[in-house]
């Protein structure tokens, strides 16, 4: 295990970032803490790196207890949601800042930085200041910076957040290929679960200052732990009492078991690849059932026509509990 | 001073500023007008007459003063002061404006109102004060001192003290917006990148507020050279030895002496308009 957190605390004045949160953080991988905005991830990740004192608990990287140690001297790799890039200095300068406070020999730190600026194809750029690169090229420079100091573990705060979708999606793969080819221990915080389903191979979810699951992105999608974790990982809608995914639910105009529940279609909406169907049921509940295009002409649905519901056996369902306020239902149903 | 010293705004990129300028009407034409005589009448005239007046007839008045061997004395120690006062301010200003913005701490409130006091009390209250403190015979702590061999008041050491609080928040109210500015996260991640405290310093923020702490430097450097009020109660206004520049004009302008009055003004007015001149010249394009 590669970073050890042990009943780690921290408050900013009356408001309660992490409470008590113990977790373990395996080598070698690339985790995601993923979490709504507010919920203590980032506090993590910068109590992780020195930026920020935890009020109780241990943190230790590797085996080194780092609890009390200064960012200077956890050989962390940090790169910010936006950028830090050092202004006054060129690309290269500032892939070769971490080689030259650690002195280096000269010829060292060019080889391994044009090394670095390659692995993330900015050698052409080398000479320009950050003012001339744009946000994409701004935050692969950074992690080239990050990871110049062969870092024991490579922290990213919301790193692809301040850019535009197109970049974000290319620099989310590519993060994923660097890291394969460099095999850093990495993590990186996220309120983007599509994100970190797609780029983690661990997901620690974070929510209110505490952890709510931690697993892989199958883990987590097909067995959450909690209606939280259900709602934030995926697209919900409500069936009796259980929360289950709207592709989770089998439609048909006659009815097929004992437990089918019976409604009427009101709306029908294609988004994209998917029809939506609204179904009201008999007892009023307002139930969302998402098809493919093919399943849905098979059925041949019309609004007002009768249908009958029921979970696919074996899908992923919680008990619905309360509606969290920042997780509306509609919301997360058309994230998808 | 400080009015021809108001920063122009960042410089946008002409294409974007383009689609904002809103058309000139003849209201643009007469509010520059109002300005541009405004100025004109309470800055550049005035200033103006200073110099033609120093070269009424031609270079004599100010051949007279710089063979004067009390006014060259007079001179050299105005700027000795100077330069003293703006190392001390610039030192203090900058570890002040770093514990105000990058620290939390209780009386911060307090500290930040304390240093808007200089700006706000007249320079002969300053003055007054610290003979109060420092005064040889009666000052709170001067006999102290005295019996030491520490003599503060009537000394250049009191001269520099004046000059140093009555400049004190200029470099101060320079830099803490600049620091606000930039931010902590070049800092935080030169940490992480295993810079110490110093080298973060040295290497990150020094270089990214420099252009604060050098208009603040030469604002500085022009209120320490033109103090007069707080210097005169201090200094004792000994000729040849504790007498400033500013200190000559007066007394140039009360004994009628019109020519050396005016001479050595252009020449304190001189240092101040060419260390603007100089700063606006070597600042960058971009800004900072």
């Amino acid at each position: 295990m590669s970073i050890e957190i042990a009943g780690v605390g921290k408050r900013f004045g009356d408001f309660v970032a992490l409470d008590n949160v113990t977790v373990s953080i395996p080598s070698g991988r690339l985790t995601a803490l993923l979490g709504p905005s507010g919920g203590g991830k980032s506090t993590l990740l910068r109590i992780i790196a020195g930026l920020e004192r935890a009020d109780t608990g241990r943190v230790e990287i590797e085996g080194i207890d780092a609890t009390d140690l200064p960012p200077q001297k956890r050989n962390v790799g940090f790169v910010f949601q936006h950028y830090a890039a050092f202004k006054h200095m060129s690309v290269r300068r500032n892939v070769a800042f971490g080689l030259q406070i650690r002195k280096r020999p000269k010829d060292e730190i060019a080889e391994r930085v044009d090394e670095l600026l390659k692995l993330v194809h900015l050698q052409q750029f080398a000479d320009r200041l950050p003012a001339q690169l744009s946000g994409g090229q701004r935050q692969r420079m950074a992690l080239a910076r990050a990871l110049a100091i062969k870092p024991t573990v490579l922290l990213l705060d919301e790193p692809f957040g301040a850019l535009d979708a197109k970049v974000r999606k290319e620099l989310r793969d590519w993060l994923r290929r660097l890291h394969d080819e460099v095999e850093v221990t990495t993590v990186f915080v996220t309120h983007d679960q599509e994100e970190a389903l797609e780029v983690a191979d661990e997901i620690v979810v974070i929510n209110d200052g505490r952890i709510e699951q931690i697993g892989s992105p199958d883990d987590l999608y097909d067995r959450p732990a909690n209606d939280f974790v259900m709602r934030f990982l995926g697209p919900v809608t409500q069936l009796g009492d259980h929360l289950v995914r709207p592709h989770d639910l089998q439609i048909s105009t006659t009815p097929a078991g004992p437990d089918d529940v019976a409604g009427q279609v009101s709306r029908i909406t294609r988004i994209g690849f998917e029809i939506r169907i609204d179904v009201t049921t008999a007892t009023g509940q307002a139930v969302i059932v998402t098809l493919t295009r093919n399943e849905f002409l098979a059925l041949g649905l019309d609004v007002g026509t009768t249908v009958h519901l029921r979970i696919t056996p074996g899908s992923p369902t919680t008990p619905a509990g309360p509606v969290p306020a920042e997780v509306p239902l509609e919301v997360a149903t058309s994230s998808h | 001073m400080a009015d021809t010293l108001v920063k122009p705004a960042p410089v946008k990129k002409a294409s974007a500023g383009k689609a904002w300028t809103r058309k000139r009407g003849p209201v643009t034409y007469l509010i520059r007008l109002v300005v541009v005589t405004y100025l004109f009448f309470l800055v550049a005239w005035p200033v103006y007459l200073v110099g033609q007046n120093t070269f009424k007839k031609g270079f004599d008045d100010l051949r007279a003063i710089l063979t004067d061997p009390d006014i060259v004395h007079a001179l050299h120690l105005s700027v000795e002061i100077a330069i003293i006062s703006v190392i001390i301010n610039t030192v203090f200003g900058v570890t002040i404006s770093i514990l105000l913005v990058r620290y939390r701490f209780p009386g911060k409130r307090f500290l930040n109102a304390l240093l808007d006091v200089p700006l706000s009390v007249s320079p002969v209250v300053v003055g007054l004060s610290l003979v109060l403190v420092y005064g040889g015979r009666n000052g709170w702590f001067g006999p102290t001192l005295e019996s030491w061999g520490l003599q503060i008041i009537f000394a250049e050491a009191g001269m520099v003290m004046a000059t140093v609080f009555v400049a004190l928040p200029l470099v101060i109210r320079e830099v803490v917006p600049v620091l606000e500015e930039v931010g902590e996260e070049q800092e935080q991640a030169a940490r992480s990148l295993g810079a110490n405290a110093w080298q973060t310093f040295r290497r990150i923020t020094l270089p990214s507020i420099k252009w604060g702490i050098i208009y603040g430097v030469v604002l500085s450097l022009a209120r320490s050279l033109g103090e007069f009020g707080a210097v005169k109660i201090v200094s004792g206004n000994v000729l040849g030895l504790t007498r400033t520049a500013p200190l000559v004009v007066e007394e140039k302008y009360l004994n009628f002496d019109k020519g050396g009055a005016y001479a050595t003004a252009f020449l304190l007015a001189l240092v101040a308009v060419a260390s603007i001149i100089v700063v606006s010249v070597l600042r960058p394009k971009e800004d900072r």
